[in-house]
């Protein structure tokens, strides 16, 4: 019989030491959403499960410096419904608004999304192109990393055991910067993304792009920032020139696999197409942001 | 929505108009009992293990540790069950085989599919039996296995059953192989047929197995006493089939077993067999227990019929005017792991819409390591519509010639022959296509990228057995009672039929489904028989009723019978010269109903005839993302000859709900199965059945010309509908694209692929 | 293993009950309160049978552990009409034929309350998104939209 512990830490520390005491398997249960189906299914069987959604500094969502601290634990819904954070990073918001059903999206996390690591995870690329820091609380105490260094293969994190994501910063935003994420998905819900293109770029007074950041999901076994595409248009005006040389270059990063979502020669095409939609998304509201 | 009544002479007061169902508020309220909601003290929970394999023999079965589970009470295997001889009884086209049968339920000498039930483990908690079934030893011995059509049809194929030899074939193979059975409806010369054509097109087509999708697993609640009898709930779409196959692959007298009809979730065909059934009565005999048993929806995809997948070939010749002079078609089915596709169906209904004096029609039904197929609405006609209305299609942009104007051309009407024999007995399908010529959407211009298809489509409808029973309460108000359990709402137009034969409101009617030791027989609710024949055996009863309420009124006013007549609701004299008497209510008769004769009341039952087919043709609109090979539906019209609308937005409902099916099956839906055999998508994460946010209003357009045989002019309308959305909407994405997609389900990858090949 | 014990309010009701740690919300409800007007359909949350709303949050309760109730707020189909009063999404989906099988219906009213508590006068393509976490296999979800839009209507006294 399947012994299971459950316990609800009120603090980082706590949980942490929780894990570390633990021999067997720990988990931490955020949303839930991907969890209760792993557990469901008998591929995971944790002995400790850790619901970490009471710990404070997990649920906050603040402006912090010019920019947003976002705990790991603030649910999609909870995302969605701040209009502030939505008005600085509608990108991070297309993921957040994509994730499940908005019973999912009820419960799921950025934290769990990002640590469940399925390389078609819906908020991580336009969290990697927001540049966004993971703050990190673990058995030496705290550090942070850019997120695209916490996925390390499918299921896997490169956070070791007693480690958590306490809470994300997004850096301050430029003037005339906008961010995007498009994903393509046979059905226009309830699915999990074929490919999907998070963009940010930013630019100066004359409309050239100054700084962007393209990350690709579902094409690889982790979702992949993609510097060359970036270069593709930094410099430029984002005209179609731009756009055709950002779109081969995600094409050309992508090296996705045959699965019952979708084929190789698919997904390389779309990552192209939805890389230069996501760049004319952004575009326009870095237009519009004044 | 739109309608088109033709001759319909009587005025209706209740029936065509749209009241609240009586099952309605239980069900808006979580009230209703579906299958998994009944409960009885002492329950024990049952789990079945399941083969990992594709194909395998089952060396041995080790049961020992299982048993030895504290809360474990009784562990089943297919020994348990008893054998039957092979033999196929029944009508050719609906042929049971219980040899199979009990097989398809617990495996015995080989798994046959990956999810096949090899045990059923009876226990005290659901988490103790789930726990048990993972202690059960099975040693296998995996076989190579074959999934698609055409791979179980080489010479070379691993074969299912090693004495298999091909049926309907003479003389018949020597060697064994996977093919169950051959088929062939043939009329005319064939060859001289496309000799005359001034156009032929020819081409093949496949399809992939699709499962029906219904929203609630299988369940059900056994409780056997130790007196012989035993009682079940269950969900399904007729509890006298379930109690006919649970008794007979359990070994039990029929008379032994009661079915109680839950509430059902959902069937459109897969639920007219049973799985979970006949394990939860065996184990509740062998613990003496309540046994109950709700399948996962993992094991629902994996473990039961979907639709089969085909391979088919289409030829079809016309003239330059547009008569279809000769049209051929190859249609090779999957069975799944045991004979019965329903590829009889198929190779009857591809031509049965148009009139074509040559036609050579030849099914084949092949057996491949997959779940046994089970009917799915309209079993087998989508599959052969998707390659005739598409060929027709291709012929009609030859010709130049507008497609819907092309099948009003061929229409069958009352009198065309068929390919099968009989001659076709309604009209109804011309009608159908007239409507859609004249309606504005089809005018309707298209932009960039769009397109749009036309398709039609056609069912048998079914007749059959049905019984009900009507009885007059003392305070006049009605019950009926029938055995057809009820999936789309049809206690409400039973209760509607009722009201207006009896004169009285709809309001005065209770409309219910019946166990079945409680009311006479009912056959399944499929096949859209139930409101044509059951609705006869309601009215029927209704009759008898009548007639004995003019007795009673007859002895109210101590006159002849004859001076008495029924009208509105009333009993009156039939002239003032019998006397002057107030008209007599139900419940003014029902109120002195002991001095009269005792309870008023009466059962009739019916084997119906004379049903008529449903014909569907609908146009659909589509536009296709170049870069992405995405397809939306932009605008959707289904017309269907309904006969008699008796519930005008529940006949609507069943045209929206078929064509929405359709649309899942064109665009997303299908099995995909791995190297090892097993299936990769089961579940509705990545089996994609249509979300709210795909689609747009669909429009439902009730065509009535009536079925004189029936006294309402009802027609069958669950099915047709799901006939043609797949041939329309690959003709609305040829339109668009201008590529011809003969593959379903044709997803993004396949039309993006078709676009860029260009 | 050991059970929890859990105090919660469903409905408007204090509930209390055992759970082990490892069962669903959903498995609650139905197994162990025999509130089964939730239903089950996959046990995954692709389909939204089991939708309730959890502190006044819509989720699906197979993806919710029971423990997790403790101290919380459950809203259930059992609880959304008042004594014999229908809620109006209730009455609307009778009118308009919302259901066939109604399998499907409990999760859908749940839903759809908590679409028009949060936004009375939704578009059309607003109800569709909000209930794509909603599978109805029986009435292609035309009359579907057509109630909630009817009921957002009334409730707006329109």
């Amino acid at each position: 019989m399947m012994e299971m512990r459950f316990e609800t830490p009120k603090t980082a520390e706590a949980a942490s030491a929780l894990i570390a005491a633990t021999p067997g398997l720990s988990k931490i249960f955020s949303g839930g959403t991907d969890l209760m189906v792993h557990m469901r299914s008998g591929n995971i069987k944790p002995e400790l499960v850790l619901d970490i959604k009471s710990i404070a500094e997990m649920n906050v969502i603040a402006v912090e410096n010019g920019g947003y601290r976002v705990g790991a634990a603030v649910n999609c819904m909870q995302l969605l419904e701040n209009t502030a954070f939505a008005t600085m990073w509608p990108g991070i918001i297309d993921g957040a608004n994509l994730v499940g059903s908005i019973q999912v999206r009820g419960r799921a996390t950025l934290g769990g999304n990002l640590c469940n690591a399925s390389p078609g995870a819906d908020t991580v690329p336009a969290m990697i192109a927001a540049g966004a820091i993971a703050s990190i609380v673990g058995p030496n105490g705290r550090r942070e990393i850019p997120v695209e260094q916490v996925p390390a293969g499918p299921g896997k994190t490169s956070l070791t055991k007693g480690e958590l994501i306490v809470s994300f910063f997004l850096p301050k935003r430029a003037p005339h910067s906008g961010d995007a994420y498009l994903r393509f998905t046979p059905r226009t819900e309830m699915d999990i993304a074929v490919v999907g293109v998070g963009l940010s770029l930013t630019l100066d007074a004359n409309g050239v792009c100054t700084h962007a950041r393209v990350s690709l999901g579902a094409v690889a076994d982790r979702a992949l920032l993609v510097p060359e595409a970036a270069a593709a248009l930094i410099g430029t005006t984002v005209d179609a020139v731009a756009l055709a040389k950002l779109a081969a270059a995600a094409s050309a990063a992508a090296r996705p696999i045959d699965d019952k979502r979708g084929t190789k020669v698919f997904r390389i095409k779309v990552a192209g197409v939805l890389a230069r939609r996501a760049a004319e998304k952004a575009l326009a509201r870095a237009k519009g942001n004044n | 929505m739109l309608t088109n009544t033709k001759d319909i002479q009587q005025v209706m007061k209740v029936v065509g108009t749209s009241p609240v169902r009586p099952d309605g508020v239980p069900k808006v309220t979580g009230q209703a009992q579906y299958g998994a909601d009944y409960s009885l003290p002492g329950m024990l929970w049952a789990k079945v293990l399941r083969s990992p394999h594709a194909h395998a023999r089952i060396l041995s079965v080790d049961t020992s540790k299982a048993l030895a589970l504290s809360g474990v009470k009784s562990i089943i295997l297919g020994s348990d069950f008893p054998e039957h001889p092979f033999d196929y009884v029944g009508p050719e086209r609906v042929a049971q085989n219980y040899w199979h049968m009990t097989r398809n339920i617990m495996a015995r000498e080989k798994a046959l599919f990956e999810g096949h039930a090899i045990a059923a483990v009876a226990a005290t908690t659901a988490a103790i039996a789930a726990e048990a079934v993972s202690l059960i030893d099975v040693k296998y011995e995996v076989l190579p296995h074959c999934i698609d059509v055409e791979d179980a049809m080489l010479p070379d194929a691993p074969l299912l059953f090693e004495d298999m030899i091909t049926r309907g074939v003479e003389p018949a193979p020597s060697k064994p192989s996977n093919i169950s059975k051959r088929l062939e409806f043939s009329t005319g010369d064939i060859a001289a047929g496309f000799a005359s054509a001034d156009e032929v097109v020819e081409m093949s087509f496949k399809t992939a197995a699709v499962h029906q999708g219904y929203i609630e697993p299988h369940s059900c609640l056994a409780r056997y006493g130790a007196d012989g009898q035993c009682e079940l709930w269950s969900a399904s779409q007729g509890h006298f089939v379930v109690r006919a196959y649970t008794a007979k692959l359990v070994g039990m007298e029929i008379g032994n077993l009661l079915v109680h009809p839950a509430e059902i979730g959902g069937g459109f065909g897969g639920k007219t067999v049973v799985y979970v059934e006949p394990m939860a009565v065996l184990l509740s005999r062998k613990t003496g227990l309540p046994v109950k048993i709700m399948m996962g929806r993992e094991d629902v995809f994996k473990s039961t019929g979907p639709t089969s997948g085909s391979s088919m070939t289409v030829k079809i010749g016309v003239k330059k005017d547009g008569t279809i002079v000769a049209a051929e078609g190859l249609f090779k089915f999957q069975a799944g792991a045991f004979p019965g596709s329903p590829v009889m169906n198929a190779t009857m209904c591809a031509f049965a819409p148009y009139i074509i004096p040559n036609v050579k029609s030849v099914g084949f039904d092949v057996v491949s390591n997959r779940p046994k197929s089970a009917a799915y609405r309209a079993p087998g006609s989508p599959i052969s519509a998707f390659a005739v209305e598409s060929v027709l299609d291709i012929l009609a942009k030859k010709i130049g010639m507008d497609p819907l104007k092309l099948r009003l051309k061929n229409a069958v009407k009352a009198g065309s022959p068929t390919a099968w024999g009989p001659k076709h007995s309604h009209d109804g399908y011309a009608e159908t296509i007239q409507v859609l010529l004249d309606h504005p959407g089809y005018q309707k211009p298209l932009g960039k990228n769009q397109g749009r298809g036309v398709a039609s489509g056609f069912w048998f409808n079914g007749g059959g057995e049905s019984t009900a029973s009507v009885h007059i309460n003392e305070d006049g108000t009605v019950v009926i009672a029938t055995g057809s359990m009820d999936v789309g709402g049809s206690r409400a137009s039973m209760a509607l039929m009722a009201a207006e034969t009896l004169g009285v409101p709809y309001e005065s009617v209770r409309s219910t489904v019946a166990d079945t030791a409680s009311i006479g027989y009912n056959h399944v609710t499929g096949g859209s028989r139930v409101t044509y024949a059951t609705g006869i055996a309601v009215v029927e009863a209704c009759n008898k009723v009548i007639e004995d309420l003019r007795l009673r009124a007859s002895l109210m006013w101590d006159t002849d019978i004859k001076n008495v007549v029924w009208s509105d609701g009333y009993a009156k004299p039939v002239d003032p010269s019998v006397g002057n008497f107030e008209p007599l209510s139900l419940k003014a008769i029902a109120g002195k109903r002991a001095v009269t004769g005792g309870p008023i009341g009466y059962e009739a039952s019916t084997n119906a005839g004379g049903q008529a087919p449903g014909f569907s043709t609908q146009f659909v609109d589509v536009e296709v993302d170049p870069e992405t090979g995405h397809v939306k539906i932009l605008q959707f019209v289904a017309a269907q000859d309904v006969g008699r609308a008796i519930h005008r937005d529940y006949c609507a409902g069943q045209i929206v709900g078929g064509v929405v099916q359709g649309i899942g099956w064109a665009l997303n839906e299908e099995y995909i199965y791995d190297s090892k055999g097993r299936l990769s998508n089961a579940g509705f994460l990545d089996y994609r059945i249509p979300v709210a946010s795909d689609l747009p209003m669909i429009e439902a357009v009730l065509v009535e010309v009536p079925n004189p045989s029936h006294p309402f002019g009802v027609k069958g309308v669950g099915e047709a509908n799901i006939v043609p959305p797949m041939a329309a909407i690959a003709n609305a994405i040829e339109n668009a694209i201008g590529r011809r997609m003969t593959e379903l389900p044709m997803s993004p990858p396949r039309v993006l692929a078709a676009i860029d090949a260009g | 293993m050991s059970k929890h014990h859990v105090t919660t309010v469903i409905n408007g009701d204090p509930v209390e009950f055992l759970c082990q740690p490892n069962v669903s919300l959903l498995d609650v409800l139905r197994n162990e309160l025999n509130m089964t007007g939730t239903k089950e359909g996959c046990g995954t949350g692709d389909c939204g049978s089991c939708s309730v709303t959890l502190d006044g949050r819509l989720v699906c309760s197979c993806l919710v552990l029971g423990v997790e109730a403790h101290g919380k707020t459950i809203q259930t189909i059992e609880g959304m009409a008042n004594g014999e009063t229908l809620h109006v999404l209730q009455r609307k989906f009778l009118e308009h034929a919302a259901l066939q099988c109604g399998i499907c219906t409990p999760g859908f009213l749940i839903a759809a309350r908590s679409l028009l508590e949060r936004n009375n006068n939704p578009t059309e393509e607003e109800v569709r998104f909000w209930l794509a976490g909603n599978l109805c296999r029986c009435t292609g979800y035309n009359n579907i939209i057509t109630a909630v839009l009817e009921a957002a209507r009334e409730m707006r006294g329109a």
